[in-house]
């Protein structure tokens, strides 16, 4: 009973060790805030990746795909036919994309991804992360006739949004404009000469633009491979959907500018599947963007019909009319081990022809370093906490050194050695105690506020914290794991106990006499 | 290990009879036989204690005198099981007690002996009242204290009562004087019904009649409740109002008539 009551003595009347304890308070509130804004991170990541790939990948090693889709998809129900909530071919080829702004030819490179609009919403969330309402609930590669998103449809709090306000005319609205400027063009070319190098000399000098032959070509009045008479302001190519980050930039105040706009066309060089390999140039009209956040896929690819596709490239069989695919992505249901069904596919198709992956394999470099990071961060951490252990073992030393003669006088009337030392290893586990319960209750609190306080700093700084124009979050996500949390508690508490062993022992040790003696 | 120690030391008769002043040279109360004990100074041995026999007889009160630093403390320690000798041994009731293992010998202290300090040794972080209770707060566990705490509070706050400090139950030692500090390290010391008390330089650190006051307690204690009581001290006034003297020079005990502050004598030789 003494051990306990002399703890709680202690413990209020000794501020010094108190104030050693900040170390642990401050390290356990560190460890909780950052183990949280990772775990937030990678969820947030992870969810769009499994959002954009599915959950399993059926790859054909060739280029040029493998004939029969529905054969392969039935073949796959066949082994893993209750797991699978979804599955939709695709045709993926690496592709330069041209897109015209104001004569300048902007070229980029994407890779075409044909997909099936009927069964793509079943693997992919990508329709969620399109611009235009009406595509979010069903996408169609048809020109809308404007209604586009002029905020962020997945920011949870608008109030802080800019305005994408070139949105405002995207679709036909923005298509017939830019066909009537072109015409306006035209016949002020036609009644103003052009340039005569014979003529004066002192006339200003036209810039030659280099990308005229292929800009013009973009044109649609210009004509493309279709027939002359292509009407651009009633008429569109096959629709493509890009990625923010094909057409797009962010400002460093964290607004949106689109260099091409649904209604815009644009122009796409790949290869077919012929031999020997020819490069085709097929002209798209942009029919809307998506925003995946996850800038490796919003620069990178860009979608049009499958079928539209597999014709460019010579993929449909003449006969049989059936055509060659070079993916099908999966969905699995909820709770199945998609590892599992990965490896029975894998046992059934030949792996020289087939590619088989989890999401989680094709981005396995990316979370793995995540995942690094994570446990770097909480091993340095940890370490501070340890440092704090060490001043609690010099405090507890010069503790034992004061109480000396009190110690003395607990063994005179009676107390054991283990007795003396379970005051203070009693005394640091309540100092433990204290510093984790604070450092958790401030942790927690960091959390809960923490985009007020990045706000806050970056006010007080003139820096913004997360740059809106390199992080794709208007909010800061977090999870906090209440494992985790315990676990830091657990482990500060056990370095304070551990720091107090060796001044216990030495009170344990203490001669009664020799420490009654003690001046 | 409590009750094996106590099964041990057999219940003797009870101290609190009404015993005369002059102790009767009946039951041995405490002995020691041929005790030696030196402390180390670096390489150099000191010997303190060379050849210490002595009996401390039931209910009386002996004084232990001697020059400062002589051993007398030490000699009390030794009796008390704080410390233990090079060679020879110390009696309890008639059993050894200072080959018992570190247990049995904390139960001792804890409930058969009780020992007031020259630096009355407080806790300061306890109030008095605590303090009283520390040794029933030691051997008790949690559980245990709980269940009787009430028995204990009262008995601390009789005792407390006893030695004119009840209104100063919830002070802290540091605001109590010297003379009411010691007083409540003597409360201390009776909470388990000791059957000796030892005293070492009980008045060293008092005043001369805040130390008259202590000794009235004591002798009042070895009077009226038949407690024996050891004390040590240097003073000879002080030293007088005991039953018996005995004297330690140069590591060894002479027991002479009693001598009087005024008229101190040589010792004689040894004398066992």
């Amino acid at each position: 009973m003494y051990k306990f009551l002399l703890c709680l003595r202690y413990l209020r009347t000794r501020y010094i060790a108190l104030i050693c304890i900040i170390s642990v308070t401050l390290g356990v509130a560190t460890m909780i805030v950052v183990n949280s804004v990772m775990a937030g991170f990678t969820h947030e990541m992870q969810a769009r990746i499994n959002g954009m790939l599915g959950d399993l990948v059926f790859e054909c090693r060739s280029i040029d795909g493998a004939l029969d889709a529905d054969q392969h998809i039935a073949k796959i129900h066949q082994i893993a036919g209750d797991s699978i909530q979804g599955i939709s071919p695709t045709v993926h080829v690496p592709s330069l994309m041209y897109i015209d702004v104001r004569g300048q030819l902007l070229t980029k490179q994407v890779t075409l991804v044909g997909i099936d609009q009927a069964s793509y919403a079943s693997v992919s969330q990508f329709g969620h992360y399109l611009q235009h309402p009406a595509n979010r609930e069903q996408l169609e590669f048809k020109l809308r006739d404007g209604g586009y998103d002029v905020y962020d449809s997945q920011a949870s709090d608008v109030s802080q949004l800019k305005e994408r306000w070139q949105m405002k005319t995207a679709g036909w609205p923005h298509r017939r404009q830019m066909a009537r400027l072109k015409k306006q063009r035209q016949s002020q070319q036609r009644t103003h000469p052009p340039y005569d190098p014979g003529k004066a000399k002192d006339q200003p000098v036209r810039a030659i633009n280099p990308f005229a032959a292929i800009a013009g070509s973009i044109d649609a009045d210009a004509g493309t491979s279709q027939t002359g008479d292509f009407d651009p302001a009633t008429q569109t190519h096959v629709g493509v959907v890009l990625g923010i980050g094909t057409c797009g930039y962010r400002a460093p105040d964290g607004s949106d500018h689109f260099v091409a706009l649904p209604g815009d066309d644009v122009k796409v060089s790949f290869p077919t599947t012929s031999l020997p390999t020819k490069v085709i140039n097929e002209a798209y009209t942009i029919v809307d963007v998506y925003e995946s956040k996850m800038s490796e896929y919003d620069s990178n690819f860009v979608f049009v019909p499958l079928r539209e596709l597999q014709a460019s490239r010579g993929m449909i069989d003449p006969e049989t009319k059936i055509g060659r695919f070079t993916s099908i992505q999966i969905k699995l249901a909820p709770d199945v081990d998609a590892q599992l069904v990965r490896d029975q596919l894998r046992d059934a198709f030949p792996a020289q022809l087939y590619s088989i992956s989890t999401w989680r394999d094709k981005q396995g470099p990316l979370l793995a370093a995540v995942q690094m990071e994570t446990a770097v961060l909480n091993v340095l951490l940890f370490m501070i906490i340890a440092v704090a252990g060490f001043g609690i073992l010099a405090i507890f030393y010069m503790i034992v050194v004061e109480k000396t003669r009190d110690i003395g006088i607990l063994k005179s009337l009676g107390a054991s050695g283990r007795g003396v030392m379970g005051i203070f290893l009693g005394y640091g586990l309540s100092l433990g105690i204290v510093g984790a319960g604070v450092g958790m209750l401030m942790g927690l609190a960091f959390v809960a506020n923490i985009n007020e306080i990045a706000d806050l700093l970056g006010r007080i700084t003139g820096q913004p914290v997360f740059d809106p124009s390199v992080y794709y979050f208007s909010k800061i996500p977090t999870i906090v794991s209440p494992v985790t949390v315990a676990w830091i508690c657990v482990g500060a508490i056990l370095i304070a106990v551990l720091a107090s062993v060796m001044p216990a022992r030495r009170a344990a040790h203490l001669h009664p006499v020799r420490a009654l003696r003690y001046e | 290990m409590n009750k094996l120690v106590e099964a041990a030391i057999p219940r003797t008769s009870t101290p609190s009879q009404n015993e005369s002043r002059a102790a009767m040279p009946g039951l041995a109360h405490m002995a020691t036989r041929g005790l030696f004990k030196s402390y180390q100074k670096g390489a150099i041995g000191i010997p303190v204690l060379q050849g210490i026999d002595m009996t401390v007889y039931q209910g009386e009160f002996l004084s232990i005198v001697g020059q400062s630093g002589c051993g007398k403390s030490t000699l009390l320690h030794l009796l008390g099981t704080l410390d233990q000798p090079d060679a020879g041994e110390v009696y309890f009731e008639g059993h050894r007690i200072d080959h018992l293992p570190g247990a049995s010998r904390d139960v001792l202290r804890n409930r058969h002996f009780g020992m007031i300090f020259q630096f009355y040794h407080l806790l300061p972080e306890l109030t008095t009242l605590e303090n009283v209770l520390a040794p029933a707060l030691i051997s008790e566990s949690m559980l245990g204290y709980w269940s009787r705490r009430k028995q204990y509070q009262l008995r601390a706050m009789e005792l407390l009562d006893m030695v004119g400090l009840g209104g100063r139950a919830k002070h802290k030692p540091r605001e109590l004087s010297g003379g009411e500090m010691q007083r409540a390290a003597i409360a201390r010391a009776l909470l388990r019904q000791p059957k000796v008390l030892l005293a070492d330089e009980p008045t060293g650190n008092l005043d001369r009649s805040t130390g008259e006051q202590i000794m009235q307690m004591l002798r009042g204690l070895n009077r009226d409740q038949g407690l024996t009581i050891v004390m040590v001290t240097h003073d000879p006034f002080i030293a007088d109002q005991a039953d018996r003297i005995v004297r330690l020079v140069e590591g060894r005990l002479t027991e002479g008539p009693l001598e009087s502050a005024a008229n101190p004598q040589r010792p004689s030789g040894l004398i066992a």
